[in-house]
């Protein structure tokens, strides 16, 4: 299955990176077609985080399958595929850069090496939306994809009690996951405002013929929940964390009436936005999504982006889920295959025709979803002037809008006016709501004001690490450096 | 249409300091900068403040801007991150050594004694975390290091105190000379003038060609790296000799790496790529100078485009085709310490028709034209 | 702050700050450290507040931590190993020995 190190590097027709849905069902299909394929996961185990842990599972009991659902053991069946294909599969591998063109920058267990493939599939996801809010910095306060991840990866639940806030489906599936797992849910604050129930109710029909199991089980969540939480509400909006070095409790107001519920876990959650900083860092051209409020890339139906070398596939293009990401990983391999003349392009469509269906099949239930959950204002743009917006650098949003009265006009000028970006974690966590707040202080639009530039390492590399870096050449010769006795001098 | 006396063609910091003199002299200048002050190479460079190891025709600039970064608070209401720790070029090789002691012989003969040779010792006593095979050093304590962006910005704030208008997301789109100054097309905006400073940087040559005019400029990408917040272990700031390097540590803990190993990338569509063969070269440079930052990991790599000339000097003077057209652009990737004084010299140009340093060796006709090659070798078949 | 469902498999014994910590091998370290009941893993950079992880899948770098003397590394990316020796993340400011951003 893993083939030495050096294999790779002259004999790639594809690179994938990530090992959830779509870069799982990429591989086996790339593998099916005869291509050189590899795949670079940062995580030691297959799956992604929607299929975490998934090889663990018939270790486990099997109410453990039963607790996160069919989606689950449908994952497992394709983990078993990849297993079995002939791709190269390398744990423990981050990328930290990729060059237009192919060239991807790789960071192991062993040592950093540059390789060329002949093609790149992104398939690293998505992320939650970071929920800034007042002291959200505060120990005890993490996304609700988190405690899925610990559950699902650790087989852990929260000891304490857990207040689960936002809007979106994972609030309701989490919930009733940690529930079942033994956590103490005190508290479930549905944040979906009215109006979003009243937008989304004429799509409703329609998306119930594209997914009616998907909405009575969410339905039937909430029901569930809201008879076994003891406090259950919806509607909510301006929460704050309160606490000194960690958590303490949480408060918000629900028809202009303030509550508040003392708490050892924050769980937050606004939705699910597309990981573009790969994509971003490649050049890839992006537009702004004005229903799911976030960046994607422009990708053609099989998941080609402007950059004819590299692919985006899986909620990384679009959020959609994981059955539609598998099926995207698919196309994308198709798309490949045929792009370096595995198959022709009319064997591609006809094998992608079915995975076309299955999209258009779910599109009338994704718009609903989109509608009922699209985020609110305050999410977007908070509005709070001591909410951190830059947790790494702790720039807050009231110095977003001073710097914008100076006349920084977007994101990438804010990262030399405060620092906001210039962190560790590289705007993930803050370029959405830095853009929003100062789009929105100098009357502009989010798309007018741009994303952050996403400059490389895109993962963390030493000093060291660089230093050692494989299977790049010599760099251009700079000349003389010194003056030689003519008139010249040095660098800078 | 509107009127002034001066356009100014670039809003770098070049153009904001030609600005700020030239309304300290009394004029009226519209400042044009086709996407914001101090996007491009203003910012992305490493803020070195140095005289060091500069070629011999800009010395005399460099010591005289150095007064005014010794004194930028008063002359600019900003400190601009300015601090002197000192500049030291470094040898790691015997032969580089000697190369420095051939160059600090030959600057004491041209009458120039900022620069100090010191020995291995002195060198590792001025920065205890250097490796201990350096051979010694040049140094000029005098030198120091500022923050691109707060010094770029405060050349702008102070030009806008003194009455310059700043256009941003304006792109100038033809020149037209007339009998007296110029028309200035942008935006769909018209622009009369005496004078133009063409202060566009790696653009500069197409500013110039609007007029008629023809200079053999080049571009590149000098590539830079910031890393994590480190302990606080490095005063002066630090350039190599026999690889290239820039080296510093910020007030804020980081280290700011440079060295000027090209990015790959297309002017055109103002976008590029790092290079990780030149990048790798630079971290080993770092790692066998600094070996205790094996471990510190890099945050961030990026590029800014500079205009370049083949003799790694700029082109600062008037137009040698049109008449009220003055240049100040293509610094190499080592402008930045210049702007106080290249600012001032441009004032002077423009206003009193002469400058108070030499600028002769920044001619922009001081470069061989391809016409002149056919002919003098036409000349010579015909015999 | 968070409990085991299962039983170990096969124990992992690690150091953090000092103290032993029995974590389960394949754990994560972010993961191994919750369940000891670790509240605060890093200073923030500059008002030194206290931090700890957020999203746990390696986007957020909350994580930070200091693993046998190398600081910045992701806690959630990184899985245990026996005898690590594991610190806060400090914030560089030189007044405290080995911690750096």
């Amino acid at each position: 299955m893993n083939g030495p190190p050096g294999a790779d590097r002259h004999t790639l027709d594809l690179a994938i990176i990530g090992a959830g849905p779509a870069g799982l069902a990429a591989a086996v299909t790339a593998s099916e077609l005869g291509l050189a394929t590899a795949v670079f996961d940062e995580q030691f185990h297959p799956g992604g985080q929607i299929y975490r842990a998934i090889e663990d599972a018939p270790e486990r009991a099997g109410a453990w399958l039963t607790l996160f659902g069919e989606d689950y053991a449908r994952g497992l069946e394709l983990v078993r595929r990849f297993r079995a294909s002939t791709a190269n599969y390398h744990t423990g591998h981050s990328v930290f850069d990729i060059s237009p063109g192919g060239g991807l920058g790789v960071l192991g267990p062993d040592g950093a090496r540059w390789i060329e493939a002949r093609r790149v599939i992104i398939a690293t996801g998505a992320m939650e939306r970071p929920v800034a809010v007042p002291d959200w910095t505060l120990p005890g306060v993490m996304g609700a994809g988190a405690a899925q991840t610990l559950l699902k990866g650790a087989a852990m639940v929260p000891e304490g009690r857990t207040v689960i806030a936002g809007s979106g489906p994972l609030i309701y599936l989490v919930a009733r996951q940690l529930r079942a797992a033994g956590g103490n849910i005190v508290a479930v604050i549905d944040t979906t405002p009215r109006s979003n129930y009243r937008r989304a109710a004429p799509l409703l029909a329609r998306a119930m013929l594209a997914g009616n199991k998907e909405i009575r089980k969410g339905l039937s969540w909430r029901r569930d929940l809201k008879k076994a939480t003891p406090i259950f509400r919806t509607g909510a909006s301006g929460v704050r964390i309160e606490g000194r070095d960690a958590v303490e409790a949480i408060s918000f107001s629900v028809a202009g009436r303030t509550e508040r519920v003392e708490c050892d876990l924050v769980l937050l959650h606004e939705g699910v936005v597309p990981n573009t900083q790969l994509a971003m860092a490649a050049g890839a051209d992006h537009h702004y999504d004005l229903v799911q409020a976030c960046w994607r890339p422009k990708t053609d139906a099989y998941g080609r982006s402007s950059d004819p070398a590299i692919l985006i596939a899986g909620d990384g293009a679009g959020i959609g889920g994981a059955e539609l990401a598998s099926e995207a990983g698919h196309l994308a391999a198709l798309g490949v295959a045929a792009d370096l003349s595995q198959i022709s392009q009319e064997d591609a469509a006809e094998r992608a025709a079915p995975a076309f269906s299955k999209l258009a099949g779910k599109a009338a239930l994704r718009r609903f979803l989109d509608t009922l959950y699209q985020p609110r204002d305050e999410v977007l743009v908070p509005p709070d002037d001591e909410t951190l917006i830059c947790r790494c650098e702790e720039v807050t949003a009231g110095e977003l809008r001073r710097v914008a009265e100076m006349g920084c006009s977007g994101p990438n000028q804010a990262k030399a006016f405060t620092r906001c970006g210039m962190g560790p974690c590289q705007g993930r966590m803050c370029g959405l709501a830095a853009a929003a707040v100062l789009a929105r202080a100098s009357g502009r639009s989010f798309a007018e004001v741009g994303h952050m530039r996403v400059r490389p390492p895109i993962k963390p590399i030493t000093v060291g690490e660089l230093a050692a870096l494989d299977g790049v050449g010599q760099p251009p010769d700079m000349g003389p450096l010194l003056p030689t006795g003519q008139e010249d001098g040095a660098g800078e | 249409m509107s009127t002034a006396d001066v356009v100014v063609i670039g809003g770098g910091i070049h153009g904001c300091s030609a600005a700020l003199n030239l309304a300290r002299r009394g004029l009226k200048v519209i400042v044009l900068e086709k996407d914001y002050v101090g996007r491009h190479a203003s910012t992305a460079n490493a803020g070195g403040v140095r005289t060091l190891l500069r070629h011999t025709a800009e010395v005399p600039l460099a010591l005289e801007a150095r007064k005014f970064w010794h004194d930028i608070e008063r002359h600019l209401g900003s400190d601009c991150g300015y601090h002197t720790v000192g500049q030291i070029a470094v040898a790691e090789t015997e032969q580089a050594f000697e190369d420095l002691a051939v160059r600090d012989t030959r600057m004491r003969g041209l009458g120039y004694d900022h620069e100090e040779l010191i020995d291995a010792d002195t060198l590792k006593a001025l920065v205890p975390a250097i490796a201990r095979t350096v051979h010694g050093g040049l140094i000029v304590r005098g030198d120091g290091a500022a923050s691109p962006f707060h010094a770029t910005q405060a050349f702008r704030h102070a030009a806008e105190a003194q009455g310059v208008v700043i256009r941003e997301n304006a792109r100038v789109d033809a020149l037209e000379q007339t009998a007296n100054g110029w028309l200035v097309d942008h935006d769909g905006m018209r622009v009369h003038v005496s004078t133009i400073v063409n202060t566009a940087g790696a653009w500069g040559d197409r500013i110039a060609a609007m007029a008629g005019e023809t200079i053999p400029l080049s571009w590149f990408l000098p590539m830079m790296m910031v890393t994590a917040r480190v302990p606080e272990f490095l005063e002066p700031v630090i350039v190599n000799t026999a690889r290239p390097l820039s080296f510093k540590q910020m007030p804020n803990g980081t280290l700011l790496i440079g060295g000027g190993r090209p990015a790959v990338g297309d002017l055109e569509r103002m976008t590029y790529h790092i290079d990780f063969a030149g990048l790798k070269a630079t971290a080993q440079t770092v790692r066998d100078l600094f070996p205790h930052l094996r471990d510190i990991p890099i945050m961030r790599a990026w590029a800014g485009f500079e205009g370049r000339f083949a003799d790694d000097i700029p082109v600062i003077g008037p137009s040698a085709g049109a008449r009220n057209l003055f240049h100040a652009f293509g610094f190499c990737g080592h402008g930045f310490q210049l702007a106080p004084i290249v600012g001032k010299l441009i004032a002077e140009l423009v206003v009193d028709g002469t400058a108070s340093l030499p600028t002769d060796a920044f001619a922009v006709d001081r470069f061989p034209t391809e016409i002149d090659e056919n002919l003098s070798d036409r000349i010579a078949a015909h015999g | 702050m968070f409990k085991r469902l299962y039983e170990r498999r096969r124990p992992v014994a690690f150091e953090f700050e000092g103290e032993e910590v029995i974590s389960d091998e394949g754990d994560t370290l972010a993961a191994a450290l919750l369940a000891h009941g670790v509240r605060q893993t890093r200073e923030a950079p500059v008002s030194k507040n206290p931090r700890a992880a957020y999203c746990l899948i390696g986007v957020c770098f909350e994580c930070l931590v200091e693993i046998d003397g190398r600081p910045n590394r992701q806690a959630c990316m990184t899985q245990v190993r026996p005898g690590m020796k594991v610190r806060r993340q400090r914030a560089a400011d030189g007044t405290e020995g080995g911690g750096a951003q």
